[in-house]
C-alpha cells in the first residue's frame, strides 16, 4: 500500500516529521518499506503560457514562443509538436532544477536565444509521456509554482501490510491507526449523504447471499465524461501507482485509496433487465477488462444480468458492460464479497487485482452505503449527473457476526506484566473501532466491522501491546525449571560424528535436496523418484533417493574450478516414494584426487577404493557389531569395485568408486569413490565396559597362504578367527601378492596372527597346534596352501 | 719405584692418544687384564720387602684406580662423539611444511546452527528434528493457516500432492512435539526448509532454527528477553540494539518481527541495511491459544513464545557473507575459509 503523506495529514496530522511519523506506523505493525519524495529535487519550474509560436528559421522542428510567465514574456526554443499558442504548460526558468540534477540554463538554439525549457511530464517525472509538452488544464494560475500547483512538496509512503490488515489498505485505514498509536484526532473526510433526484431503482436479485451478503447499487443518469479528472485526483490515483482512465472509473478507484471499499461502474443502458449475482454456469464465458476471454470455473460469483455475465465479482469487470466515451448514465456497484469464498479465485484466473486483493482479506462489510454516498458526491461534483435512491440488497444472516471477546485485566498482567487503565483501554479500543463495555476487571469488546482478526483475547492483548508499543516492556530474564535430560551415550551426536570427518580431512557439503530426473536415473533408475508438482526448474524437479549424486556435482564443480583433491560429506534425508513417504537420514562421503594433500612429503598417488573403505571402517568402529562388506553390483558404479555395506543382517549402505560413463557423463573424474551409509546406525554406538588387560605376553606368527584369486580375504580372516581357538587375540593381513612364483589365478595373503591369553603364558606347543588347526582348516575349506 | 712412575706416563699418554673403542679395549687388556702390566705388577709385590709391600702395593693400587678411571672416561668420550657425529649427519631442514592429511571444515550453515543451538541448550532447550517432506496439516493447519488463508500465499509452497508439501518452515516439528509431549517444553528445531522462490536472495531450499517454549508463566517481556540475550550472544555484543516490531503471523498471537541494529554500519545506513539501519533477523511471537488447543495444550494453564529465523542470513551477516548462492555450491575455496 502506497498513501501520500500529504493526503494521509489530511486525515491525521500528529506533530511529527515524516521520518517519525514513518516510524510510527513501522513501530504500530504497518511496516514502512520506504519513504520518497514525489519530486525530489525540482524546483524553479512555473505555469507558463505560450502567446505566439512561430517557425524556427534555421530547423524544421522548432519552434520560437512567446511565453508568459505571470511576471513577464520570455523567449522559448522549443521542439514539442503540440506547442502551440493558447497552451499552457510548466515552464522551467533559468536556474530551475528538474529531477536527476538537471540545470537549466539560458541558451542559443540554432543560433536563437532562449530563455529556459517548456517541459514534458516525463521531464518532470511524473507521467511517461515524452512526446510533447504537458498540457495544463485552461484554468491552471499562470506564474504559480508547478510544485505547489500539483503538491508535489509531498512523499509516498510505501507501507509493506500484513495480511491480516485489510483495513489498512485505504487513506483512512491508515489515519485511523495512526491516530491511535499518536493520540491525534482522526479528522475524517465528512460524508454527505447525496438525496436522490431521480427515482430510477434497478433491480438487483443476490442468488448466493452467502458469498455476497451485501449488495449496493445506485442508478446515476445524465453524467458528462467529456469532463476532466481534477488534477488532485489524477496526481493522487498516479501516486499510488493507479492511471487515470476517465473521471468516471478514477472515482470509483479514489473511493477506494480513500475510504478502501472497490467499487465498479457499468454503463446503465448496456444491461439488459436487471442485476444478478449468482455462480456461473457451465460452459460460462467472458471477456474481461484485460481483453482476455475465460471460461469461468464452478463456484465462480458473477454479477450478470438477465442476458449475459458482467463481471467476476469482486475480481474484475467484463468487456462491454464498463464506462465507455459515450456512457451517460450509469449503475454504481459497492458490494461486500465474503473473505473466506473470495480466498484463491482470483488465482485461478490467474489474476490479483485492486479489488480481489481487498476483498480476500477482507473489506469494512458496513463501508459499501458510506462509499456509494462519497462516490455519488464526486460523481456529481466532477462530472454531473442526477442520482437515484441507493438499492441495498443485504441478508444480515451472512454478515460477518462480530462476537464479543472478554478481555481481562489478568490476562494482561500475566502477559504484559502490568496494568493497564481502564481510561486507556477504552481509548485504544474505542479508538481502534471497537465497543467497549467495562466490567469491573474485565472489558467486553465488540470488533469493528472492518477487523477480521479480532477473534480471542489474545487478538486484543496485541492491539494493546501494539498501540503501547512493544518498547514499553522491558525484557525480562527467562524463568523456567531446569530439566536435566539423560545423556544419550549410546547414540553418537550427529555433532561429535561431523568433528571427526572434519578431523579426517573431510569438508561439510550442503546440496540441495531437488536434483534433475537425468541425474537421479544415473544412479537409481529402479527408484521412481519423487517429483515436484511444481519444480522451480527442471535441474531441481525430483526429490533425491540418495546423497551420492549431488556429491557428484559437487565434486564436478570443484574439479571444473580446479581443486583436484576434493573430500566432501554430507548428512540430510534421502525420499523415498512409499505410503507414507520414506524419509531417512543418510551420510554421504566423496573423495577424489591424491591420498594427501599436495607436498614436498607425499606422494600424489590417487585415493583408490580402500581409503574410503578405511573411512567407513573407522566410521563404523563404535558400532555394536562389526561392518561385513560384500561386493555388489549398483547403477552408477564401478562393476568390480562396489560393496554393500552390512551390519549384522542389515544393509546399512553401499559404497564404490564411480562408473567412468556415469563419471564422464557427470564431469567427475574416473577415480571418485562415493558410500553412502544409513545415518541413524552409524550413529549407534555401543557404550564402552572394560575389560581387563592381560598380564601376560603376546606372541605372533605369521603365515603366507595361497588361495584361489576368487577366495575373498574376509573368508580367509573369517576361518582364521574361527579355527585358532580361544588364545588368539587379532589377525591382520600384511601383505598381499600376486604374480611370479604363484599361479595366474591365484594370489598370496600374508597374515599376522597374534595370540595372547588372559590368565597365562601361552606355551609354543599351545601355538604351533593352534596353527597348524587353521593351516589345516584352509587347506581343506578354502584350497589354501602354504607359501614356500 | 721408577718403573712404576713410568708405566703410569705410558700409559696415560696411550689412552689419551687412543681414538678407537677398540684400541681403549686393547690397551684395557694390556694393562688391566689378568696378564696385564698393572696385574703383573701386584703379582711381583711378594717378591718385596715386607715393610715396603703395604706402600708400594698402595701405589700400585692408587694406579689400577686411575687408569680404569681414565679407560672410562676415553671410551665414554670416543662414544660420545661417535653420536654427536651421526646426530650431525642426522640433521633436517625444521622448516620444511609437516605432513598430514588436511583437515575439512564444517559448512557455515552448520557451524552457525550449532552456536544457536549452544546458547538456547544452555537455556535446556533441547534440538528436534522432523520431516522436510510434511502434510498439510502440520505445516499449515495446525498452525492456524488454513487452505486459502492469505498468509499461503506468502509461503511460496512447494507441492509433492494434494496433501502433502515440501516443508515450509519448521514449525510441523513444534507442532509433532506438541502433540506427542506434555508441557513444559523448551525446544528448537534447526533444518532444511523450501520455498518456491529463486533469486539472488531467494534460494529454493535454506534453513531455519525455529524454537519453542511452552510453561505456566510466561510472558511478554520474558520472551523479549531470550531473543535479545540470543542476538547479544550470537554476534557478541552486548550492546547492540535490538527492537520488537508488531507483525503478523498466524500461529503466533502477538507477533513481532525483530530488527537489529545493522552489524555491518552500526546502524549508520549501509548497503546491507538499505540504508535503514536496521536489520531484519526474526520472526516471532507468543503462541497463538488456537495452536495451543489444536496440539492440545490447555492454552488457560499454559503459554508459550515461537521463534523462527534465517541460518543463512545470521550465518552471511555474522561471516560476511555476500551471496547467498555460496552456501550450496561447495566450493572448497569457500568451505575452506570455515577452519
Amino acid at each position: 500500500m502506497i498513501v501520500s503523506e500529504k493526503w494521509l495529514r489530511e486525515w491525521v496530522n500528529p506533530e511529527l516529521d515524516t521520518t517519525a511519523l514513518a516510524h510510527c506506523l513501522t513501530m504500530a505493525g504497518l511496516e514502512v518499506d520506504s519513504v520518497t519524495p514525489v519530486a525530489e529535487g525540482l524546483s524553479g519550474v512555473v505555469i507558463a503560457e505560450i502567446i505566439k509560436a512561430e517557425q524556427h528559421p534555421d530547423a524544421d522542428k522548432l519552434r520560437v514562443c512567446q511565453v508568459n510567465t505571470g511576471s513577464e514574456t520570455v523567449q522559448i526554443v522549443c521542439g514539442a509538436p503540440n506547442a502551440a499558442a493558447g497552451l499552457k504548460a510548466p515552464l522551467a526558468q533559468p536556474g530551475a532544477v528538474l529531477p536527476g540534477n538537471i540545470k537549466i540554463k539560458k541558451a542559443k538554439l540554432r543560433g536563437i536565444e532562449s530563455q529556459g525549457m517548456l517541459c514534458s511530464g516525463a521531464e518532470l517525472t511524473f507521467s511517461d509521456d515524452h512526446d510533447g509538452l504537458l498540457a495544463l488544464p485552461a484554468d491552471a494560475p499562470v506564474g504559480q509554482s508547478v510544485v505547489d500547483y500539483f503538491d508535489l512538496d509531498d512523499r509516498l509512503i510505501e507501507i509493506g501490510l500484513t495480511p491480516n490488515r485489510a483495513d489498512c489498505l485505504s487513506v483512512m485505514g491508515i489515519a485511523r491507526d495512526l491516530a491511535v498509536v499518536t493520540g491525534s484526532v482522526l479528522q475524517g473526510e465528512s460524508i454527505q449523504e447525496v438525496p436522490a433526484s431521480v427515482d430510477d431503482a434497478f433491480p438487483v436479485t443476490v442468488a448466493n447471499p452467502e458469498k455476497c451478503p451485501r449488495y449496493v447499487g445506485r442508478v446515476v443518469r445524465g453524467v458528462d465524461l467529456s469532463r476532466p479528472t481534477p488534477t488532485y485526483m489524477v496526481e493522487r490515483l498516479r501516486r499510488a501507482g493507479i492511471r487515470s482512465i476517465d473521471a468516471v472509473v478514477d472515482i470509483t478507484n479514489y473511493v477506494m485509496l480513500e475510504l478502501g471499499q472497490p467499487m465498479h461502474a457499468f454503463d446503465l443502458d448496456t444491461l439488459k433487465g436487471s442485476i444478478v449475482v449468482r455462480d456461473a454456469l457451465p460452459d460460462e464465458r467472458i471477456v474481461l477488462l484485460d481483453g482476455e476471454e475465460r471460461e469461468l470455473r464452478e463456484g465462480t460469483l458473477l454479477i450478470a444480468d438477465e442476458a449475459k455475465p458482467l463481471a467476476i465479482g469482486g475480481i474484475m469487470g467484463g468487456e462491454g458492460s464498463g464506462i465507455s466515451a459515450g456512457t451517460t448514465n450509469l449503475f454504481l456497484e459497492a458490494a461486500f464479497f465474503a473473505p473466506r469464498p473470495m480466498a484463491g479465485r482470483a488465482r485461478e484466473y490467474g489474476l490479483h487485482t485492486d479489488a480481489s486483493h481487498r476483498f480476500e482479506r477482507g473489506v469494512d462489510y458496513e463501508l459499501p452505503r458510506r462509499a456509494m454516498e462519497r462516490a455519488t458526491a464526486l460523481l456529481c461534483q466532477i462530472v454531473g449527473g442526477s442520482a437515484g435512491p441507493i438499492i441495498d440488497v443485504t441478508d444480515p444472516e451472512h454478515l460477518p457476526a462480530q462476537e464479543p471477546v472478554v478481555l481481562r485485566q489478568s490476562a494482561i498482567r500475566k502477559l504484559l506484566e502490568r496494568d493497564i487503565s481502564d481510561a486507556e483501554i477504552t481509548r485504544i479500543l474505542s479508538g481502534l473501532g471497537f465497543e467497549v463495555v467495562a466490567g469491573g476487571d474485565s472489558w467486553q469488546c465488540r470488533a469493528p466491522s472492518w477487523r477480521f482478526d479480532m477473534g480471542q483475547e489474545a487478538d486484543l492483548l496485541e492491539e494493546l501491546a501494539r498501540v503501547i508499543g512493544y518498547d514499553q516492556f522491558p525484557a525480562v530474564p527467562l524463568r523456567a525449571a531446569l530439566n536435566p535430560a539423560p545423556i544419550a551415550e549410546a547414540r553418537q551426536t550427529l555433532r561429535a560424528l561431523k568433528a571427526r570427518l572434519v578431523a579426517r580431512g573431510f569438508s561439510e557439503a550442503i546440496t540441495f535436496s531437488f536434483i534433475s530426473p537425468e541425474l537421479h536415473k544415473a544412479f537409481d533408475p529402479g527408484v521412481n523418484p519423487i517429483q515436484l508438482r511444481n519444480p522451480i526448474s527442471a535441474e531441481l524437479a525430483v526429490m533425491r533417493s540418495s546423497l551420492i549424486p549431488g556429491l557428484v556435482n559437487a565434486v564436478a564443480h570443484n574439479v571444473k574450478r580446479q581443486t583436484q583433491r576434493v573430500r566432501l560429506f554430507e548428512s540430510g534425508m534421502r525420499f523415498l516414494p512409499g505410503e507414507p513417504y520414506r524419509q531417512e537420514r543418510r551420510l554421504g562421503l566423496v573423495i577424489t584426487g591424491s591420498k594427501a594433500p599436495e607436498g614436498w612429503a607425499s606422494h600424489t598417488q590417487s585415493v583408490d577404493f580402500f581409503d574410503l573403505k578405511g573411512e567407513v571402517e573407522l566410521l563404523l568402529s563404535g558400532s555394536p557389531s562389526t561392518p561385513i562388506f560384500k561386493p555388489a553390483v549398483r547403477p552408477g558404479l564401478h562393476d568390480g569395485q562396489t560393496a554393500e555395506v552390512w551390519l549384522g543382517d542389515e544393509l546399512v549402505g553401499v559404497m564404490g568408486c564411480l562408473h567412468p560413463l556415469t563419471a564422464k557423463a557427470w564431469d567427475a573424474p574416473a577415480r571418485t569413490y562415493v558410500a553412502e551409509l544409513d545415518l541413524e546406525r552409524v550413529c549407534q554406538v555401543t557404550v564402552p565396559s572394560y575389560s581387563e588387560i592381560s598380564k601376560f605376553p603376546e606372541v605372533r606368527r605369521d603365515i603366507a597362504v595361497v588361495v584361489a584369486k576368487s577366495v575373498p580375504a574376509a573368508s580367509v580372516l573369517e576361518l582364521v578367527e574361527a579355527q585358532a581357538g580361544p588364545g588368539l587375540s587379532h589377525t591382520i593381513i600384511f601383505d598381499t601378492y600376486q604374480g611370479e612364483g604363484i599361479g595366474e589365478d591365484e594370489k598370496s595373503l600374508a597374515l599376522g596372527l597374534t595370540f595372547r591369553d588372559q590368565s597365562r603364558t601361552l606355551t609354543d606347543d599351545e601355538i604351533s597346534a593352534a596353527l597348524a588347526q587353521v593351516v589345516d582348516s584352509l587347506k581343506k575349506e578354502l584350497g589354501a596352501r602354504l607359501r614356500a | 719405584m721408577q718403573a712404576l712412575d713410568e708405566l703410569k706416563t705410558q700409559a696415560c699418554a696411550a689412552i689419551e692418544a687412543a681414538t678407537e673403542a677398540s684400541a681403549l679395549e686393547t690397551l684395557r687388556v694390556e694393562l688391566l687384564g689378568k696378564k696385564g702390566k698393572v696385574t703383573e705388577l701386584l703379582k711381583s709385590l711378594g717378591q718385596l720387602d715386607a715393610d715396603e709391600r703395604p706402600r708400594v702395593g698402595a701405589e700400585i693400587n692408587e694406579l689400577k684406580q686411575l687408569l680404569s678411571g681414565l679407560l672410562s672416561e676415553r671410551k665414554a668420550h670416543l662414544q660420545n662423539a661417535a653420536v654427536s657425529e651421526q646426530l650431525a649427519k642426522e640433521a633436517i631442514d625444521v622448516t620444511l611444511p609437516g605432513r598430514h592429511q588436511g583437515l575439512g571444515t564444517l559448512h557455515p550453515i552448520t557451524r552457525t546452527i550449532d552456536r544457536m543451538a549452544d546458547f538456547f541448550g544452555a537455556l535446556g532447550f533441547e534440538v528436534v528434528e522432523g520431516p522436510e517432506i510434511e502434510d498439510d496439516y502440520h505445516n499449515f493447519e495446525a498452525l492456524n493457516i488454513p487452505a486459502h488463508h492469505p498468509a499461503r500465499a506468502m509461503h511460496d509452497t512447494f507441492y509433492i500432492d494434494d496433501t502433502h508439501v515440501l516443508r515450509t518452515h519448521t514449525s510441523g516439528v513444534q507442532v509433532r512435539t506438541m502433540e506427542s509431549r506434555e508441557p513444559p517444553l523448551r525446544i528448537v528445531c534447526p533444518g532444511r526448509v523450501y520455498r518456491c522462490d529463486s533469486d539472488l536472495t531467494h534460494s529454493p531450499m535454506f534453513h531455519q532454527l525455529e524454537g519453542l517454549l511452552i510453561d505456566e508463566n510466561v510472558s511478554f517481556g520474558q520472551f523479549k528477553g531470550v531473543i535479545q540475550d540470543f542476538l547479544h550472544a550470537f554476534f557478541e555484543q552486548d550492546a547492540l540494539a535490538v527492537r520488537f516490531r508488531p507483525s503478523y503471523f498466524p500461529f503466533t498471537e502477538p507477533s513481532a518481527e525483530v530488527d537489529i541494529q545493522c552489524v555491518k554500519c552500526a546502524g549508520e545506513g549501509c548497503r546491507i541495511c538499505s540504508h535503514t539501519g536496521w536489520l531484519e533477523v526474526m520472526g516471532c511471537g507468543m503462541v497463538n491459544p488456537k495452536v495451543l488447543e489444536m496440539s492440545g495444550v490447555d492454552s488457560e494453564r499454559y503459554a508459550g513464545f515461537a521463534f523462527g529465523m534465517g541460518v543463512e542470513r545470521l550465518s552471511m551477516l555474522r561471516y560476511g557473507i555476500g551471496d547467498l548462492r555460496l552456501n550450496f555450491e561447495n566450493d572448497l575455496r569457500f568451505l575452506a575459509q570455515f577452519a
